[in-house]
């Protein structure tokens, strides 16, 4: 296990000057895995992606990724090293068409993992192949949602930070993304998804933490976090 | 006929600069969304640096060169400038970046004159192309057949690389959202670095393209920033193409106005970009700006009116100034007086910024439309001080009215232009009717009534003025008006849903505002006995700008401690240095960058902690104050 | 409870460029009624919402409230009327503390210019009773900037309801909230709904809130209404399911199910 573990987070603390949004967080991501780190809203998951791809005023602790220590690294940096982030919000370039957006994404090919090509992705994701010079702009949400999963995977990342990749969208369209979530999986690729909707989480990830006030409070497997009855009813409340 | 198709010819010459120079700040608007004040300085330095060089360097080789070379040695410097500067003020709200490149332009005037003197330089022409061509019988230079040619090929060049290249797709993506791009592996520190390299690139080339044509000077700077403006805010912001018909438009509006109207061509460039903004509000190709943009007046800290303690505080401070003629001479009491009249033009100006959200860039209109109006009163009618005084706030009034009713429509960066502009427009007729106004030797005789003629007198008639505009003000922000002012400062969404019309009560704030800076104006020309067109020249509202910016533009009043503390400096810094412009443009800048909350916020703000929203705030969850156990 | 509809929408029709974004939705909303939007994204929710809100003119058809036609008449006026409305992302006064934004919305309908009066003194009482009805009367004080983002949500249902409407839009109210939140906040809608008889449009896309606190449902799709009715029948409707419900894994199906087989 320890042998494949891609991203290893230990005592994270991030603030907003002056408030400090995270509180010694810690938490680990394997190859091949699907992590759901869950909480409610405001209990600091988005925080806790941006301070990983270092887009918060202020980390402090470490973060390993693939063995090394990205704490310090500017934002870029980051992400050619192979982490890729997926916003909350999608965040495409609404003015670029699909195939624009995917080339702001490109980055050069890694060794040991899956080279992803504007093709390779229009079969994950069939809907794209058919608007490949819309701007992004002109997408509903589930296809805006799509094309920035795909956009991150043009820079071949050997883990993917997936930012509520459910909300706001259709219940059809939820099941169409865990699929390819489960795909991504499929191809080696660790992910790490922040989630408020549970039934979403239960059905891909293998493993949870859960966030709440800035603090790791939970963390085993689904199986586990199942039985928990009362961890759920404390901190997500469905 | 053929008089009017040279005519034409010749405009379409003169759009050549004009357009390199907009679609650099264009370009550089839509990727670091700065408005970048100093691109008419760099302008003007292109020129400079090329008349050197092509002095130097000769030949057809030699001149193109020394063209060329001036634009790169140019563009070096903007790239220094963007990596020491800029990439400190990239997180500012849009009004301080202003403030900032504004300063870089003060300080560009200080530099140029000491390097290249003070007299008009005349470059070379260009070897080869010194004759001229017979279009219909009349002579048309060569040389502007070469601009008429290289504008669309430098549009199309533009296109190309912003839309064939990898570069240009980053730099469409970042202008969209920066950190996104860097998320994906962008270095965009660099794509910024590139892009204001590539539009200073373009702004001092611009500038050398002139050198055969108008002799270097002093004025280049200010006076194409203004038409740059115009260019830009018209073709629509961040639009190459839309710089390059908007420049068009106002070449051939010039070059027909000056056939048509001359004396007021300016106005008429301005007038069309106002009724332009009113029909297409974001220009012929320009899109909505975002809204996330910050605005300058936002504090997440709630206002209160004066506790017990300050009130007293406040009346002690009163007290005290007014016993200010007991200790000083008449030369100290008028620069008292002239720092209370400071203290009414920026409140004036905060009220309408910190509580309505209207980042003004043109408020020395309404200044000057007081001072003016109380000039005329005078001088034409014959009337008493105390009802110039009346006037002349009535005039700031109506010059707001009539101004606000196109601004209003707009917000964010375009009102500050559009402010800007008309700003301008008055100055422009202050300037050039000379029957009315005198132009540039302006209205002399402007004399207080017998009463308040001692320094004593007039200096207590502006502290009344001065008090009593602060505590009108002030109220106002606590009453129901000021709550709608600031709702729709905060959300004009939720304001327009619980019945609160955004555009009126911008409207009556605007207009509130334009009538005290108009008193302060009219106390102005009493003071000096006289008015002149610099009292509606960009530097005065950027005096009022810089004074509301030092008292703290997140506090309700705070402007007051602006107002005393940059007026005592700048009298004192006048009096002690030759090069005022180039110390003056390093304090602004270093204002900007120390202190982007002033004096009142800063120090406020280590009790409050709101220095938050300058360190991109939009980002931050909230800190989770109350959970959902202890809000039920 | 009145049989008079507070809300007739007949044959509303819109269409942007050619493209048809909303084409003859007719329904209306009884006084104390829960009414759901649901559809997918680009299904003409928005559009459709927007034209009941007097944000955007409708082409064709009729907007009713209070029996009156309120064609040409912009948000303001429509807010006049007795609307209540909230939004996706809360929109509230960021910059005051919780007690001026209620006292903002009695500032907005007073008579007059509004220069003279001190605010903050003449509507404290009438908004504390807001603050009241909506459970946070403790934190009138709290500068709205340190709330959290569930009771920002709260608050601005608060500023929707000072006016004391009878119609309440409100545009995915759970959005960007934690589940119990949710359910809280439209447990709160609810029963205020109820005891004022106050009607209720809401858009949403979590299908828990929909199913829990909806009394009716209609189901948008390209523009057309394509299912109306009680939550289970539209659960059970195959086209509902095929365009936008999916198999039913990513929402709560007991309580879905538990909701529907109470009523």
């Amino acid at each position: 296990m320890s042998a494949a573990i891609k991203l290893d987070v230990g005592k994270l603390n991030s603030f907003y000057s002056p408030a400090q949004i995270l509180f010694d967080v810690g938490f680990t991501v394997g190859s091949g895995e699907v992590v759901a780190l869950l909480g409610r809203n405001g209990a600091g998951k988005s925080t806790t992606f941006k301070s990983l791809v270092g887009l918060v005023g202020r980390r402090e602790g470490e973060i390993r990724f693939e063995g090394e220590e990205i704490s310090r690294l500017p934002t870029y940096e980051i992400a050619r090293r192979g982490l890729g982030y997926v916003p909350e919000d999608r965040r495409v370039f609404g003015e670029l068409t699909v195939e624009e957006n995917l080339e702001v994404g490109r980055q050069p090919p890694r060794d040991g993992v899956t080279t992803w090509t504007p093709e390779r992705l229009y079969e994950l994701f069939p809907n794209l192949a058919e608007m490949r010079k819309r701007p992004g702009g002109q997408m509903s949400g589930g296809e805006q949602q799509m094309l920035t999963i795909s956009r991150t995977l043009m820079g071949n990342p050997s883990l993917v930070l997936l930012d509520e990749p459910s909300e706001g969208l259709a219940p059809k369209i939820i099941e169409q993304m865990a699929d390819a979530i489960l795909k991504m999986k499929k191809e080696g690729l660790g992910i790490l998804l922040s989630e408020q909707n549970l039934h979403f989480a239960r059905l891909i990830s293998d493993r949870a933490y859960i966030l709440e006030k800035g603090r790791i409070r939970f963390s085993g497997t689904i199986a586990e976090l199942e039985a928990n009855e009362a961890v759920r009813n404390q901190y997500l409340a469905v | 006929m053929s008089l009017y198709v040279v005519q034409f010819l010749t405009g379409l010459a003169n759009a050549a600069s004009l357009f390199l120079a907009a679609c650099g700040l264009s370009v550089i608007f839509g990727v670091t969304r700065i408005v970048n004040f100093a691109h008419g300085a760099f302008y003007m330095l292109g020129a400079y640096v090329a008349f050197s060089l092509t002095l130097r360097l000769e030949g057809v080789v030699g001149f193109w060169a020394g063209i060329f070379l001036a634009a790169i040695i140019v563009a070096a410097i903007g790239a220094l400038l963007e990596m020491l500067l800029l990439r400190r003020i990239y997180q500012a709200p849009e009004l301080f970046q202003l403030l900032a490149t504004f300063g870089v332009t003060l300080m560009v005037q200080d530099i140029v004159h000491m390097i290249w003197g003070a007299q008009d330089l005349v470059g070379p022409r260009a070897p080869g192309l010194q004759g001229a061509v017979q279009v219909m019988g009349l002579p048309v230079p060569t040389y502007d057949i070469l601009l008429i040619i290289l504008g669309p090929l430098v549009l199309g060049a533009l296109w190309l690389l912003m839309h064939r290249t990898r570069w240009g797709v980053l730099v469409r993506a970042a202008t969209e959202d920066r950190d996104m791009v860097a998320a994906l592996g962008v270095n965009q520190k660099w794509l910024f670095t590139g892009v204001f390299t590539l539009g200073i690139f373009l702004a001092a080339f611009g500038g050398a393209l002139q050198i055969p044509r108008t002799a270097v000077n002093h004025l280049m700077d200010l006076s194409i920033i203004a038409e740059v403006f115009v260019v830009v805010v018209i073709g629509g912001l961040g639009s190459i193409t839309g710089a390059f018909l908007a420049a068009v438009l106002i070449a051939e509006l010039n070059a027909f106005g000056i056939l048509v109207l001359p004396g007021i061509s300016l106005v008429l460039m301005f007038l069309v970009m106002a009724v332009v903004l009113v029909l297409r509000p974001w220009g012929f190709l320009g899109k909505p700006v975002s809204t996330d943009a910050k605005t300058i007046g936002e504090t997440t800290r709630p206002w209160h009116p004066w506790s017990p303690t300050m009130a007293v505080l406040v009346a002690a401070s009163v007290l005290l100034a007014a016993a200010l003629p007991a200790v000083l001479g008449p030369y100290g009491l008028s620069i008292g007086a002239q720092i209370l009249i400071a203290v009414i033009f920026a409140m004036s100006l905060q009220f309408q910024m910190s509580t309505g959200g209207l980042d003004s860039f043109g408020h020395a209109a309404y200044f000057g439309l007081g001072a003016y109006g109380a000039a005329f009163a005078i001088q034409w009618f014959q009337l008493p001080m105390e009802l110039a005084l009346i006037v002349g706030p009535l005039a700031g009034l109506v010059g707001a009215l009539v101004f606000g009713w196109f601004c209003v429509r707009l917000s964010g960066v375009y009102f500050a232009m559009l402010t800007l502009a008309f700003a301008q427009i008055t100055w422009s007729i202050a300037f050039q009717w000379v029957e009315v106004t005198g132009g540039d030797n302006g209205i002399l005789g402007v004399w207080p009534s017998e009463w308040a003629s001692s320094p004593a007198a007039f200096y207590w008639l502006t502290l009344a003025a001065a008090v009593l505009t602060v505590l009108i003000l002030r109220h106002l922000v606590f009453s129901p008006f000021g709550y709608r002012l600031r709702g729709v400062r905060d959300s004009s969404v939720r304001a327009e849903s619980i019945g609160i019309s955004r555009q009126r009560t911008q409207y009556v704030a605007f207009a509130i505002s334009g009538t005290a800076a108009g008193l302060a104006g009219a106390l102005f020309a009493f003071l000096k006995g006289s008015i002149f067109p610099d009292a509606l020249a960009i530097p005065t509202s950027i005096d009022a700008l810089v004074m509301v910016l030092l008292g703290g533009v997140a506090t309700v009043s705070g402007s007051v401690v602006g107002a005393i503390v940059y007026t005592m400096a700048t009298i004192w810094l006048m009096s002690e240095t030759d090069l005022s412009r180039l110390v003056l443009g390093g304090f602004i800048v270093f204002l900007v960058v120390a202190f982007p909350q002033g004096i009142v916020g800063s120090l406020s703000s280590f009790t409050s902690g709101s220095l938050e929203r300058w360190r991109g705030r939009r980002e931050a969850s909230r800190p989770v104050a109350l959970s959902a156990e202890a809000s039920r | 409870m009145s049989n008079a509809p507070l809300l007739e929408v007949e044959n509303l029709s819109k269409s942007y460029g050619g493209v048809q974004a909303v084409s003859g939705v007719t329904f209306s909303l009884m006084p104390g009624e829960m009414l759901a939007l649901i559809g997918p994204n680009g299904a003409g929710k928005s559009t459709c919402f927007n034209m009941v809100g007097g944000q955007i003119p409708s082409n064709e058809g009729r907007v009713r409230i209070f029996g009156r036609d309120v064609a040409g008449l912009s948000p303001r006026q429509i807010w006049r009327l007795g609307v209540g409305r909230t939004f996706q992302v809360a929109q509230v006064f960021k910059s005051m503390t919780v007690r001026e934004n209620v006292e903002a919305v009695f500032a907005s309908h007073q008579a007059g210019w509004g220069l003279l009066a001190r605010a903050g003194k003449a509507h404290r009482a009438e908004a504390e009773a807001v603050l009241d009805l909506i459970g946070m009367a403790d934190f009138a004080d709290r500068p709205c900037a340190d709330m959290a983002y569930g009771d920002v949500k709260r608050l601005e249902l608060a500023m929707a309801l000072a006016n004391d409407p009878k119609l309440l839009l409100m545009d995915e109210p759970a959005a960007g909230m934690a589940p119990m939140e949710r359910i809280e906040l439209m447990a709160l809608t609810a029963r205020i709904a109820k005891e004022r008889q106050i009607g209720v449009l809401f858009t949403e896309h979590d299908m828990d809130v929909v199913f829990a606190h909806a009394d009716r449902i209609m189901v948008l799709n390209r523009g057309q209404l394509i299912a109306e009715g009680e939550p289970e029948a539209v659960r059970n409707d195959p086209q509902v399911r095929a365009v936008y419900l999916g198999e039913g894994l990513v929402y709560d199906q007991a309580a879905a199910a538990g909701k529907a087989s109470v009523r």
